[in-house]
């Protein structure tokens, strides 16, 4: 056996060697022969009917392959959830950049000039980019009525208490796009032929997503649609539905030339075409005692989704139920919506909705707290949920979380009260100013709901010949160190050591699905799923007599080979089953929305130039609780990560739009953080463990996106005294909201006690 | 293309290796590198120079290789990440960026390592802001940078180590 632990330790990355050596092969890394290259002409317009569409001259148009709608073998959609997105446009198009026509050849430096030599004539129609044109409805861009979906969250009766508040709270909070920025752009590879069927290599989160779409798109049965993952450059959310697309445009091209077709997006293609975070904006009306207690409040939460329904169902599901925060709110009533406009849709990005309401929910807090008179961290403390409590959707807090010690170790870490004395007693002509800003929050792992139970994954576990074992997945790996986590669970469940256990890569002709890599669904659903089939292959070497309850390496390596060769293989699976105490009613959206969520307290302190208006974070305390840590380097590493995202979101990333359309599509002028621009991001973890997930663990990858904009924001209030209300906050924002002056405690509407 | 030089024929050192090829004058370092030198490792993140992920050494200089046309590169000794390591022995980098955390999806890597060998050929010793300085030419999604700092300046300290 062996004694030494994996679980808890930091293993080496799986692929750490080829990606440190510049082996890793990307999607652009890969040529296959007589390969052809696509690119594809898009809308250069908001909204309106195609009229014609002409091949110009000066450029040999037989030595091309040119596709369009009328080529489309099956249903001419992008299946995901409701099937409205065209994969080519048919007659209409309703956002800039709308694929209409797709063309390949097999030399890549003349495509821009074809792109371009093709001439579109369009009937305008008018077009609508924001929310409250969206919601005015003067035109109607999609349905009935511009709505994709809506819900309605109530708990108690919020009618009733506004008589007993003290004070009433109001105030509006806006959020920006957000553009992922992975490094690596969206790219796929086709390949066609009527007896191999089709294979697609790509840069995606979640091959059996493009499975569906392929097979509907090029009406193929499922036995010969293969889709392959590569290595994956970054993803983040904006390879989770987008890839279905390109991987469409890639098969129709490789359908009708019978060649491979290779499309890579260039950045500014990437940024301006593909998906974002949803804008959003947020409005809360709260009733308050005179202490800082909730009473009750109503919350108002719309995102913009685009032209398309896309993901937008499921983005604005998770940012309905994280809209209340980690507080207990004994009255509550959250009306929640998803909007059409006539920007390309914005689609899934880290949180998931959840970092835009929480954005309002924790600015909201702080400006509680000021009318009321109190300290943010006391209307935080007066308010946390506490074990045995109910959600807004009324799930009880079953695990023994207690914020208020949380809050106390951040507030510790941060050195935060002598901060704020310090920072507060600062002169106020000092060109300087500096402030501090608190964020408590939390992060639902899993899929919403029942959402896991329709998803049914399944996972398997295989010993191999060689005696060595292997994971057989669809979770991806895209730098979150999934490969790694899901051997050293299988490892550790089969007591041997991480080196003998290897992951297949995802190809759905080889792994079963284990449904999308998500959520922050992996370690703690796909990976307790692991464990299951992991054990299922001891069982099963243990029950044949192969192996007795105490082997070392060598002797089940032995056991397992034995097996192969005498069964010919050794597999084993499970299947997700939900356990009976999680209930979710759909209609009602009421019950378990999670099975598990993080919690997190986190600090940042800023200093802001009263003469640039430029805001530097110089210290961050992120501190959160995510059930049992399996890797450490690792976790830390997606904490760091998402706080980087984070503090990007609230002060440097700003989407720059015009008729629909990003303006700012490109690395010089869309900015990101650098290294220079960052604090040495300061992480720790409490660790209560948790009974759904691999060896306690919970979801970890979004929870960090979450925190880092109000508590940045905050900060800069701090600062300021002024109330800032809508991200990002550039330079120029601050130096608006500052020349307006609207002090952070005159611009509530406020009630006095009666 | 018409107005355009045709091809010419341009040498470089690269790794070590003297390459003849046949090229446009215009043609990008990154192309000639990753298609006709089949050396990968460098990256095409914004072909505008600026995420770095292209980056390598040119004369002892770090370019961003987007950027440089193949004619600036004749007579040039060019270094990747394909360059670094002793045969299979990791580069010190390589294995502080392992053992850190330093590369995560790992697109950026290689010439985020190749910005940090520079570094230290110009600074054996950097200090925490110095690292932070020398590579936000650099941009990565992942990390948040702290990871590959303490990477960079593990690699350091080993290396000046007695």
């Amino acid at each position: 056996m062996n004694s030494e632990k994996i679980i808890g330790t930091s293993v080496p990355r799986k692929e750490g060697q080829d990606k440190v050596t510049g082996r890793a092969r990307y999607i652009d890394d890969i040529v296959l022969p007589n390969m052809l290259y696509g690119a594809t002409v898009r809308s250069s317009i908001p909204r309106g009917k195609i009229k014609s569409v002409t091949l110009g001259p000066g450029v040999s148009w037989n030595e091309f392959v040119i596709v369009s709608a009328g080529d489309i073998p099956g249903t001419n959609c992008v299946a995901l959830i409701s099937d409205d997105q065209p994969c080519l446009a048919d007659g209409a198009v309703n956002h800039p950049e709308e694929p209409i026509l797709l063309i390949a050849h097999p030399n890549r430096h003349i495509l821009r000039k074809a792109v371009e030599a093709i001439v579109i004539e369009y009937d305008l129609l008018p077009a609508i980019f924001s929310i409250e044109e969206s919601e005015q409805g003067k035109e109607i861009v999609w349905g009935t009525d511009n709505t994709f979906k809506k819900y309605l969250v109530e708990k108690g009766d919020v009618d009733s208490i506004w008589k007993d508040a003290d004070y009433i709270v109001e105030a509006e909070y806006t959020t920006g796009a957000q553009e992922q920025l992975y490094i690596e752009n969206n790219g796929v590879i086709a390949q066609y032929d009527r007896d191999q069927g089709l294979t697609l290599w790509g840069s995606l989160q979640c091959p059996y997503y493009v499975h569906k779409a392929l097979m509907k798109l090029c009406d193929l049965p499922p036995e010969t649609v293969r889709v392959v993952q590569t290595e994956t450059g970054g993803a983040f959310g904006g390879k989770e539905d987008y890839p279905s697309m390109i991987a469409g445009h890639a098969a129709l091209l490789a359908m009708k030339s019978g060649k491979p077709v290779k499309i890579v997006y260039d950045r500014m293609e990437d940024m301006t075409a593909t998906t974002k975070r949803h804008p959003s904006r947020t409005r809360h009306r709260t009733a308050v005692d005179k202490h800082g207690k909730l009473l009750g409040g109503e919350i108002d939460f719309v995102i913009d989704g685009g032209a398309y329904a896309t993901l937008s169902s499921v983005v604005l599901s998770r940012g309905t139920i994280h809209a209340g925060g980690p507080y207990f709110w004994p009255h509550v009533r959250i009306r929640a919506k998803a909007v059409a406009t006539n920007a390309p849709p914005h689609g899934a990005f880290r949180g998931f909705g959840a970092p835009q309401s929480l954005f309002a929910m924790e600015r909201h807090m702080d400006r509680i707290a000021s009318v009321v008179g109190i300290s943010p961290v006391e209307v935080r403390r007066l308010n946390f949920l506490k074990q045995g409590m109910t959600t807004t959707t009324e799930q009880v807090i079953r695990e023994p979380i207690d914020l208020g010690k949380l809050l106390d170790r951040g507030l510790e870490l941060a050195d935060y009260s002598n901060k704020r004395k310090h920072f507060q007693t600062g002169s106020k002509l000092d060109k300087r100013r500096k402030g501090i800003g608190i964020a408590t929050f939390l992060h639902g792992a899993g899929f919403t709901g029942s959402g896991e139970r329709y998803l049914a994954s399944v996972v398997g576990v295989e010993g191999c010949a060689d005696g060595t074992v292997r994971v057989l997945v669809s979770s991806t790996e895209f730098g979150q160190g999934t490969k790694t986590v899901l051997c050293q669970i299988a490892a550790e469940a089969l007591q041997l050591p991480y080196e003998s256990v290897q992951i297949a890569q995802p190809d759905t002709n080889e792994v079963p699905n284990s449904g999308p890599t998500v959520a922050s669904r992996t370690i703690m659903v796909v990976g307790k799923l692991v464990l299951s089939a992991a054990y299922g292959i001891r069982q099963t070497l243990l029950t044949c007599g192969l192996l007795s309850d105490e082997y070392s390496a060598d002797q089940f390596r032995d056991a397992c080979a034995k097996y192969v060769a005498k069964h010919g293989e050794l597999k084993s699976w499970a299947q997700y089953e939900a356990s009976p105490d999680i209930s979710w009613d759909d209609a009602s959206y009421r019950g378990e929305a999670y099975a598990a969520y993080a919690w997190a307290v986190y600090i940042a302190e800023v200093t802001i130039d009263l003469t640039t208006y430029s805001v530097t974070v110089n210290d961050f305390v992120a501190l959160q609780e995510v059930g049992n840590v399996l890797h450490p380097i690792l976790a830390r590493g997606q904490i760091t990560g998402g706080v980087a995202q984070g503090i990007g979101f609230a002060l440097y990333e700003k989407v720059v739009w015009q008729n629909g359309r990003m303006q700012n599509g490109q690395m010089t002028n869309y900015i990101m953080p650098t290294s220079a621009d960052l604090p040495q991001i300061r992480v720790y973890f409490e660790e209560l463990g948790n009974v759904h997930g691999a060896f306690g663990a919970k979801g970890i990858g979004e929870l960090p996106m979450d925190g880092p904009v109000p508590a940045v924001v905050n900060a800069v209030v701090d600062a300021t005294g002024i109330a800032l209300d809508a991200i990002p906050l550039l330079p120029e924002d601050i130096f608006k909201a500052i020349s307006r002056e609207p002090r952070e405690k005159s611009a509530h509407a406020l009630k006095e006690p009666a | 293309m018409s107005g355009q030089p045709g091809k010419g024929e341009f040498s470089l050192t690269v790794n070590g290796e003297l390459h003849t090829i046949g090229a446009y004058p215009m043609e990008r370092l990154l192309d000639v590198l990753r298609v006709q030198l089949g050396l990968t490792g460098a990256k095409e993140g914004c072909g505008e120079g600026e995420c770095g992920s292209c980056a390598v050494l040119m004369d002892g200089l770090l370019v961003n290789s987007c950027l440089v046309p193949v004619a600036q590169a004749q007579g040039a000794l060019v270094v990747t990440i394909e360059g670094i390591a002793d045969g299979e022995a990791l580069h010190s980098l390589q294995t502080a960026f392992l053992q850190c955390g330093g590369a995560q999806c790992g697109i950026c890597t290689p010439g985020m390592i190749m910005a940090a060998y520079q570094l230290l050929r110009k600074k054996p010793k950097p200090s925490t802001e110095e690292i932070a300085e020398g590579l936000a030419g650099n941009l990565c999604r992942c990390t948040g940078y702290t990871q590959i700092c303490e990477a960079v300046a593990q690699a350091a300290a080993r290396r000046c180590a007695p």
